[in-house]
């Protein structure tokens, strides 16, 4: 039990430790390794709670892909950071005035459990079971594909395409006169299509055939 | 299997759209690009509008399926169909203009069905897990389709625009939501409204915050002040189609969503939200009339007019009950004819080089197209609330159960709101009829004339019995059976 | 639960181990190498010459799109993890409702292929 509070207290001061050094780190790619290790130890909060599935998730999918994605956003933006931090100072009491509130309504929420004042009329969503034999992963996919979950199952597979469709909606362009390999057009060529035979007169020149057909633009 | 199937039918007018969505998807995959074919899609698109349209209409007894998450009753359908005429009255008049502007993608149909296929998930919401996941994948296709002039650098503002701050508002909602479940332990509505109704429940904390960030993140879609500011600016820089879309179906469907929320899900702590009703309403009505007096764009100033409408929009439902409800549901259902009506006339705006947009462009209107001008100033006059026209009956609907509830200050609230609003609105008359004239417009188009054509005809024609009362007896029934 | 978290431990263990020799290597140079920097020796090196610019260009567009496009079908593997793990359970239901899922990204995956957008140019 000791041992889990050391880990606790570790990854969370990791998580916000590095959660600050995202939003104060000079250059933006350093703020996006400070959010991976952040993203890090928050999985290793989740293996804490016993959501091993989640943290595994959040290792996968966060730190493998988004994380990229930012690199990525951060790399093609180059914007002028130095200029951007000018309004920081500037916008500064406000953010913080924001943030202060938001933790005080967490607080005083948190701190009303505590006291003992909230009525919550139905207990937490079961977890597993300590020492049984069903895995988190499993116990996850015994409810998502059943009756109310498959509902949002599916709405997530719209989403999903639509996100898949707006990325490339907004963001495709083909560059024009590009020359892509055609393996299926190349062999389909027979001598017909691809030999033309052109009588040269004596002493005389010939026009060069038209250019072949585009195979695909 | 059959049986399995058979469960299922209420999701039927949601599976047409989607299906149709992806068949028309592959469509457009498979066959070359180019105008006529997009053309083709957005025509079948429409097609599959309707037939969602017949399905609702010829839908069985009422039902909730999956534990609650999807509810089909006569509110969910009123609204659906609502939603379903708003995004087909919106796709008419896309056509021409997308294609004059060259952005006339087939992405633009399909990415619209989806976004109408997440609003209906949103009227039918009976959980807070499906509330969101609607809410997304409505906001997900819209912010796409606000950007689709992707070369245009308004229109990729106002996409990002529309995607930051709804994407705020988002979080908002989901920290709402998870405070709500932390209360009530669950995130059904049924269940919430049982946690809620017990005594004392005003005062839990948890549910208080839960409450107002919810509120919060669903003012930000229908654009209730203090959450608006994003509208002028999106609806500027949105191409303007686009932009007649985002005015009408959506603004139901959220409406449509705060009300099912506040009706079903928090009864017991009506005090509470009431309030925040009440701020939303006032402070939209009076930011709407005011913001709007100094614009000079047509576009930002039906920004302010649609801010304004859900102000009154909100009245009834501060009032509460099922009368409340029906007042919502008849203003949006006016407000949606209005509104494309008037966004019809702003797309005839055309000359040479393509759409204006500025107000005193319209000067003269009526010595050079009369029909233009006459229809534009009976949809202002609709607006202000000048009776005859159907925009009074909205506004009666909408005052009366606030007068009936006891809140009086309210109502007169909103009846000056409404006379100050009425300035920009003449204003608008004012220049097409009195004005010298400018250099006529491009003749309308057919598919804008027709759209314009027949919202006149609703909007004059609903002092008749026969348009109005059923349109308030459907409303009264959708009303009742929210529960 | 303690049961699971004791699973982990070895892990940690190794976790702190790996730090622990990596810091310590890092660490060394800094206390016991010979240092006696210059601005020449500490400049720079690009072909004998001075740095141009910024190493740090802008990157294309494309790659944000391939991440993306990355990323819809990376959860889509996560969708299908526990599927996979609870597939007896989750019965015939579960499989159709699996499918249709995929179904939906595989109408995605066909557009993107048809659109072009797994080609780099």
């Amino acid at each position: 039990m000791a041992l889990q509070a050391v880990f606790f207290y570790l990854f969370s001061f990791l998580t916000v430790a590095s959660a600050v050094m995202v939003i104060t780190a000079r250059n933006p790619v350093h703020a996006v390794l400070w959010l991976i290790l952040a993203f890090f130890n928050a999985a290793g909060l989740f293996v804490l709670l016993g959501a091993e599935f989640l943290a595994m998730i959040l290792v996968v999918v966060y730190v493998g892909a988004v994380a990229v994605l930012f690199l990525f956003v951060v790399m093609m933006l180059d914007v002028d950071f130095a200029e951007l931090r000018a309004g920081f100072i500037k916008n500064a009491p406000l953010g913080a005035m924001v943030g202060a509130i938001l933790l005080i309504e967490l607080v005083m929420v948190v701190g009303m459990r505590f006291a003992g004042t909230a009525q919550v009329v139905r207990g937490p969503a079961p977890a597993p079971v300590a020492g049984s034999t069903i895995s988190n992963t499993e116990a996850l996919g015994a409810i998502l594909y059943r009756e109310p979950f498959v509902f949002y199952l599916e709405i997530a597979g719209l989403i999903l395409l639509v996100a898949m469709m707006g990325a490339i909606v907004l963001t495709l362009r083909h560059k024009d006169g590009v020359k892509r390999q055609s393996i299926s057009a190349q062999n389909a060529r027979n001598p017909a299509t691809a030999i033309e035979i052109a009588k040269v007169p004596a002493g005389g020149y010939t026009v060069p055939p038209k250019a072949p057909e585009k195979v695909r633009s | 299997m059959m049986a399995v199937l058979q469960a299922y039918a209420p999701l039927l007018p949601e599976i047409i759209i989607v299906l149709g969505a992806m068949v028309l998807m592959m469509q457009g995959a498979f066959r070359p690009e180019n105008d006529a074919e997009t053309s083709r899609i957005m025509w079948l698109a429409l097609a599959v509008l309707v037939a969602a349209g017949v399905a609702i209409v010829q839908l069985g007894e009422p039902a909730r399926l999956f534990g609650g998450a999807f509810v089909d009753d006569a509110f969910a359908r009123f609204v659906k169909l609502l939603v379903l005429a708003g995004a087909g009255g919106a796709m008419v008049l896309a056509f021409d203009e997308m294609k004059a502007q060259g952005s006339f993608k087939f992405e633009l149909p399909v990415l619209l069905l989806l976004a109408t296929a997440g609003m209906m998930v949103m009227v039918s919401a009976g959980d807070l897990m499906a509330l969101y996941m609607g809410l997304e994948l409505q906001s997900l296709a819209l912010y796409v389709v606000a950007a689709i002039r992707r070369d245009d650098a308004k229109s990729s503002e106002a996409g990002l625009k529309y995607f930051v701050l709804g994407a705020l508002s988002s979080g908002m909602l989901l920290y709402g939501a998870s405070l709500l479940y932390g209360f009530a332990g669950t995130t059904s509505f049924a269940g919430i409204a049982a946690a809620a109704s017990v005594a004392g429940a005003g005062q839990n904390l948890l549910l208080v915050f839960g409450l107002v960030f919810l509120m919060v993140g669903l003012a930000f879609k229908v654009s209730a002040v203090p959450f608006h500011m994003w509208t002028p600016d999106v609806y500027q820089g949105a191409p303007t189609p686009i932009t007649a879309f985002l005015a009408a179906a959506p603004k139901v469907a959220a409406m449509a969503l705060l009300v099912r929320l506040v009706m079903t899900a928090l009864p017991g702590v009506q005090p509470q939200w009431q309030q925040i009703i009440v701020f939303l309403a006032i402070a939209s009505m009076v930011v709407g009339a005011l913001g709007a007096i100094g614009q000079t764009n047509i576009k930002r100033l039906m920004a302010y007019s649609s801010i304004a409408n859900m102000g009154y929009a909100l009245v009834p439902l501060a009032a509460g009950g099922a009368e409340g409800a029906q007042g919502v549901l008849i203003y949006m259902a006016i407000y949606i004819v209005m509104t494309l009506g008037a966004f019809g006339c702003i797309l005839s705006m055309r000359r040479e080089g393509g759409l204006v947009e500025d107000i005193n462009e319209l000067a003269g209107l009526a010595q050079t197209n009369l029909f233009l001008a006459f229809a534009l100033a009976m949809f202002m006059f609709s607006l202000a609330g000048i009776p005859p026209l159907a925009g009074f009956f909205a506004k009666w609907f909408a005052f009366l159960p606030a007068v009936k509830a006891g809140l009086y200050w309210l109502a007169v609230i909103g009846v000056v709101a409404s006379v100050i609003g009425a300035y920009y609105y003449l204003r608008i008359v004012k220049i097409m009829f009195f004005d010298d004239a400018k250099a006529p417009f491009m003749a309308t188009r057919a598919k804008e004339g027709a759209i314009v054509a027949l919202a006149l005809v609703l909007v004059l024609g609903f002092v008749l019995p026969f348009v109005a009362s059923p349109l308030v007896e459907a409303a009264g029934t959708a009303a009742a059976s929210l529960k | 639960m303690d049961l699971l978290l004791t699973d982990y431990l070895p892990i940690a263990v190794f976790i702190g181990v790996a730090l622990f020799i990596g810091g310590a290597l890092m660490l060394a140079p800094f206390l016991v190498a010979y240092r006696n920097p210059d601005p020449e020796k500490v400049s720079a090196y690009e072909c004998g010459f001075n740095a141009f610019d910024d190493a740090r260009m802008k990157f294309d567009v494309r790659f944000y799109l391939v991440a993306i496009l990355f990323i819809i079908f990376d959860l889509e593997v996560v969708f299908l993890i526990p599927w996979a793990v609870s597939f007896a359970e989750a019965g015939e239901f579960g499989f159709w409702a699996m499918m249709i899922f995929l179904g939906i990204l595989t109408i995605g995956f066909i557009y993107e292929w048809k659109k072009g957008a797994l080609e780099w140019d």
